[in-house]
């Protein structure tokens, strides 16, 4: 009775609230509705005309090589091959919080390849991110950096592609949910976080900095998987090179927040990217070890060079006060505390890594040798991160990943999830000085899942 | 088919991809110097070398081993000469024997990262070796003796 009435009261005055209201409601979509359609306009792209294949002839030889190589270094087939598949012919599903997404056919094949993109619609699709017709790609294709890469780069990437067996292969529909799938939308998105550009010359830094920094930042798109992502699937500009999870593995910071026992330098990247693997951080493994031994292996020398250049420089320490590290004592305390093992009884991790795992990683006094990797310098055992830990254990390093020529068997059927839990908490304290690592066999069970 | 070198020669098996080297070895090429123990690479028994490094057979699948080159405990050494099968030979190192050829294959990927070992290298390196006849200061005597036979080699 008594709330009636005071309803009764209140109307006029919640009639006048609801109309402005209302209208606030009406004004805000109008202008939502115009800032879409400005948006849209700003980024709608036309159709550009498709051509007649190229023959192989019209592109030149040098031009040809040049491409293979960056498309090594850019490491396409990775994502536009399918395993075991014809090269560049698509298909390749990518798992994205939003949907699978499939790599597209790449080969000159008219139908369903880009037989039929002139070198505009492909420079255009690398710098803006937009196919041949008209429509915005998904930012999983890595246009935000490739829009870096130069002219003549771009154009014997098209080359390469051109003078690849053309393949007919119809590319899977994508399973992005309406409306995510409104390529329209995709305005929204570059809108808010493409910031087309180049790299201006830092005189500051040598010519292999520079070059490694577009090599990088360009066509090698590593911050593709080193940068973590935002909600939208955006590189989260404020922590580029952060360490990243992905696919089940994790790729580690490039920068100082890198836990590696020892420096990432010059010689230690290098040796890293040009080999796959070194005595004092380990091995190139999962999708690393296709980037160096089926992408860059393509590269010069000097071109890894200037990448490991570039990546020394951003893992060096922000505090230049900080003492260097002691290298050979690092090393000494690492294979010191590593030989501290023997049967204990109550400690599974300690015995199975006795049985499995020291009559290959065992190491001499001070001298980690690269056929026996050094858990204690590990850059998995010292990681945030025990995915890649639990990803080796579980599946092994093949012979041509990592070292080439030495495998590591798979544990898969041999251990439990369990027994991989206490296995990784045992190496984490033993042969880290990082915390340990929290809900391990649960991430053991996902990471096993997950392949 | 997947193709490999076992002991020299150029092999084939026509077996499922995930079959462990170890049937291939046995069961495929016959060579029956290399045995079955625990099946999930915790004992050693299966021990072998894959492009010279010692590999444990039973959880490798041959088509993790395609275009290597195998070595089994018949290949060693043509002559069974190898300084390790000297040694243990000198030293009556086996008991039963089950073990063996895996504890000389692994002993002798120590050996060639160790040419002279330490106690400490041949326990952290040969501890994944198991003896069920606690044949284990006999194996280290051999091994000491064969580093001693492989260096006067060597001069």
């Amino acid at each position: 009775m008594k709330r009636t009435a005071r309803a009764l009261v209140l109307l006029p005055e919640s009639a006048f609230l609801f109309k402005k209201i209302c209208t606030g409601l009406l004004i805000l979509l109008g202008l939502l509705v115009v800032a879409a359609g400005v948006i849209y306009a700003a980024y709608w792209r036309p159709a550009l005309a498709p051509i007649a294949t190229p023959p192989s002839t019209a592109f030149s030889a040098q031009a040809i090589e040049q491409g293979r190589i960056l498309a090594g270094m850019g490491n396409c087939a990775a994502c536009h091959t399918v395993k075991g598949g014809a090269a560049y012919a698509g298909g390749r599903g990518m798992a994205t919080p939003f949907g699978t997404i499939h790599a597209t056919n790449i080969t000159p094949d008219p139908q369903t390849g880009i037989g039929r993109w002139s070198l505009a619609a492909f420079q255009r699709a690398m710098r803006e991110g937009v196919a041949r017709n008209g429509e915005h790609l998904f930012p999983v294709f890595p246009y935000t950096h490739f829009a870096l890469a130069s002219d003549a780069d771009i154009a014997a990437l098209y080359a390469w592609f051109m003078t690849r067996p053309p393949v007919y292969a119809v590319t899977p529909a994508n399973t992005v949910p309406f409306p995510l799938n409104q390529r329209a939308l995709q305005a929204g998105w570059k809108l808010l976080f493409f910031r087309p550009g180049s790299l201006p010359r830092n005189a500051a830094r040598g010519a292999d900095w520079n070059r490694g920094r577009y090599l990088a930042e360009g066509v090698a798109h590593c911050a593709a998987c080193h940068t973590p992502r935002n909600a939208l699937g955006a590189e989260v500009q404020g922590s580029a090179y952060q360490g990243a999870a992905i696919d089940h593995w994790y790729a580690p910071p490039l920068t100082a927040a890198n836990t590696a026992p020892l420096p990432w330098t010059r010689d230690e990247l290098y040796a890293f990217l040009r080999t796959g693997a070194t005595a004092l951080h380990g091995v190139a493994a999962g999708p690393m070890s296709e980037v160096v031994h089926e992408g860059m292996d393509a590269s010069p020398d000097a071109d890894i060079r200037a990448l490991a250049a570039y990546f020394a420089e951003l893992a060096k320490p922000q505090d230049k006060v900080a003492p260097p590290v002691d290298a050979a004592s690092v090393i000494a305390a690492g294979i010191k505390r590593s030989q501290k093992v023997g049967m204990i009884d109550n400690d599974r991790g300690a015995s199975l890594y006795v049985a499995a795992c020291a009559s290959c990683h065992s190491n001499s006094d001070g001298q980690p040798s690269l056929l026996r990797p050094e858990l204690s310098l590990n850059s998995a055992v010292s990681a945030p991160d025990p995915s890649n830990l639990i990803q080796v254990i579980l599946h092994g390093v093949g012979k041509n990943e990592g070292l080439r020529g030495v495998l590591m068997p798979a544990f898969a059927h041999s251990l439990t999830d369990a027994d991989i839990a206490q296995l990784a908490a045992y190496l984490r304290r033993s042969r880290s000085h990082q915390p340990a690592w929290s809900n391990l066999e649960a991430t053991v069970a996902r990471v096993r899942a997950g392949k | 088919m997947h193709h490999l070198t076992i002991n020299g020669l150029p092999f084939s098996a026509d077996v499922d991809a995930e079959t462990p080297l170890l049937w291939v070895l046995r069961d495929e090429a016959r060579l029956k110097g290399t045995k079955f123990g625990c099946g999930i690479g915790l004992c050693g028994a299966c021990t072998v070398h894959v492009d010279g490094r010692a590999v444990r057979s039973c959880i490798t699948p041959v088509s993790a081993v395609a275009g290597s080159a195998v070595t089994t405990i018949e290949g060693l050494s043509p002559g069974g000469k190898h300084p390790l099968q000297q040694a243990w030979i000198a030293t009556q190192a086996p008991q039963c024997g089950y073990c063996q050829s895996g504890q000389i294959m692994q002993a002798a990927t120590l050996l060639r990262d160790y040419p002279q070992p330490t106690d400490a290298n041949i326990d952290a390196v040969m501890s994944g070796n198991l003896c069920r006849c606690m044949a284990y200061v006999r194996i280290r005597k051999a091994i000491k003796l064969a580093a001693g036979l492989q260096e006067k080699a060597d001069a």
